[in-house]
């Protein structure tokens, strides 16, 4: 039952993402590139998991730190670029 | 109300955060909210699995999250607006790592509860995998570090094959040993070398996939590389038992898969093309068609004409942002606009490196995105157009597209410049473009070449114009 609740949710959200991002401009998709990771960067949970509970061998802090470092670079790194991206963006009369 | 209730309560607000941006990015007015509101989803997420995760130590979290946050707001920060697509090919590359971590992670401490789990483990650690050198590679090519030329070598394609293959087999003895063996504490000791064995082929055929492939698809393989990089947070999802990861990998899964098809729509060619046929079979034409003489133009006559345009494109390319000439292009169009002249530009959807990013580089040249153009827009009026400026672009104007069918790229959609009453095409040289491909607009009637380095070129049309004023 867990398999198909998990499937279920799947299937919608490819559906929610098919219709969310046909619909952005091609004069921002390297925002949206860039928007992309940081919302990838959501496996920060997964990995908060791994480093604050998981973790107990050497092995496991090692994995579960790296993984909460490179999840929050993805996170930090993709939010503040596409930021500084879309600041660039202006219309004709300066706004 | 149980802490599980609540935190999967704000899983489900963060999802609808995240929706949220994304719909606002459909628009440059509305996409800084967006961007804004997905952060805040992701804030959300992030405090709702410290607060209810019933974590034991936060230390190593701590330690992650400084050097993690460090880094990237450092990078962000730092790289030019040229160097944007090997900053997402490495944000790839490091989304796809945390994901094979954390599946890493959940097998070392909760072994393989079940088939499924077995199932979505070994497809998170294979797309992961590839993930990872995938993007490795993609970024060295992007930043020049490695060759952008196609790396080919004798009996690739068996290897490739047999890679394929031996990570295929593997898997089925994965799973079906981990069927047998279900334990819930501790992965069987037995599995371990099998886990390792598919990380370690699965990271090998990453490289292998993408040297193969030229500089000129590269926005192909960032589109693709991004959708993968959704996929394993979502089977990532699938072995930690996390809906919010699936909900964010499904969405940016779907939003690589758009991204990938745009690409290659704009370059007629199919995906599996790009992937796996190195784009280098040029029909060598025979020596029969007489040499026509390209016609030139020097700066002064170039101005002559400009000064009486009422209506001008430019066709930016991606040599436009090798030359650094964005802001002197800029200049230009200000003074063609004082002089009440229209000016538009006219962006085709591979033009830079990336979906997108010449759009990018003129925004950061202060250039207005009202007058940025679509390829379909434009076309329909390029026929009123007095001059069509073609800057660092070369294989996206080629008529040939159009009507010859030994064309490598005939049925490219291409911008229409050669529909415009004169054509300025701003050249180093003769040379060919990267498809390497001669450019039969050059020798069209309506057609002057301005030889020389583009910003130049630009800057001495500009001080035309202002030694005219």
């Amino acid at each position: 039952m867990e398999l198909i609740y998990l499937l279920f949710i799947l299937a919608l959200s490819v559906f929610l993402g098919f219709a969310l991002i046909s619909r952005v401009p091609p004069l921002l998709h390297t925002p949206l590139m860039s928007e992309a990771n940081a919302i990838c960067g959501i496996i920060i949970i997964g990995a908060l998991i791994a480093a604050g509970k998981d973790a107990g061998s050497p092995l496991t802090i090692i994995l579960g730190t790296s993984a909460v470092a490179l999840a929050t670079f993805n996170v930090v790194g993709g939010y503040l670029v596409t930021e500084r991206m879309l600041k660039m963006f202006k219309k004709k009369d300066g706004k | 109300m149980s802490s599980e209730f609540i935190t999967n309560l704000a899983y489900i607000i963060s999802s609808i955060l995240f929706a949220f941006g994304l719909k606002f990015l459909g628009s440059p007015v509305t996409a800084r909210r967006g961007n804004m509101l997905s952060s805040l989803g992701m804030l959300l997420a992030v405090v709702a699995t410290l607060c209810g995760s019933h974590l034991i130590s936060f230390q190593w979290i701590l330690i992650g999250i400084i050097i993690g946050g460090s880094l990237g707001a450092l990078v962000a920060f730092k790289a030019a607006m040229t160097q944007m697509p090997q900053m997402i090919a490495l944000l790839h590359g490091c989304g796809a790592l945390a994901s094979v971590f954390v599946d890493w992670t959940a097998f070392d401490v909760h072994g393989v509860p079940d088939l499924t789990g077995a199932v979505t483990l070994y497809l998170s650690i294979v797309i992961g995998g590839l993930t990872v050198t995938g993007s490795a590679i993609a970024w060295g090519k992007l930043s020049e570090k490695i060759t952008g030329k196609p790396i080919l070598f004798t009996g690739q394609k068996w290897f490739n094959l047999s890679l394929i293959s031996a990570i295929l087999i593997l898997g089925f003895i994965f799973i079906r040993h981990a069927g047998n063996t279900l334990d819930i504490f501790a992965p069987h000791p037995s599995l371990y070398p099998l886990f390792l064995a598919i990380l370690i082929l699965s990271l090998l055929f990453g490289v292998l996939m993408v040297i193969p492939i030229g500089g000129a698809d590269m926005p192909v393989v960032i589109s693709v590389l991004n959708s993968y990089s959704g996929i394993v947070a979502c089977t990532t999802g699938f072995v930690i038992h996390n809906t919010l990861l699936i909900v964010v990998g499904a969405l940016v899964g779907a939003n690589g898969v758009i991204l990938s098809i745009i690409m290659c729509k704009a370059m007629n060619r199919s995906i599996t093309n790009v992937l796996f046929g190195a784009f280098g079979n040029v029909v060598k034409k025979t020596g029969t068609e007489e040499k026509k003489e390209a016609k030139s133009m020097s700066v002064e006559d170039a101005f002559l004409v400009l000064e009486n345009a009422k209506s001008v494109v430019i066709i930016p390319g991606y040599g436009l942002a090798v030359a650094q000439a964005q802001h002197a292009v800029r200049e230009l169009s200000e003074f063609l606009e004082k002089n009440g002249c229209d000016v538009k530009y006219a962006i085709h959807p591979v033009a830079g490196r990336m979906p997108g990013h010449m759009n990018v580089l003129l925004a950061e040249a202060n250039i207005p995105y009202d007058q940025l153009m679509e390829m379909d827009a434009i076309n329909p009026l390029m026929d009123n157009v007095d001059v069509a400026i073609i800057i660092g672009a070369n294989d996206v104007v080629n008529p040939a597209s159009r009507h010859d069918k030994s064309s490598p790229i005939y049925g490219m959609p291409i911008i229409n410049a050669d529909k415009a009453k004169t054509v300025f095409v701003l050249k180093r040289s003769m040379a060919t473009g990267f498809a390497g491909i001669e450019n039969e607009l050059f020798y069209y009637d309506n057609c002057r070449m301005i030889f020389g380095d583009a910003k130049q070129t630009v800057q001495a049309l500009v001080a035309e114009f202002k030694h005219a004023s």
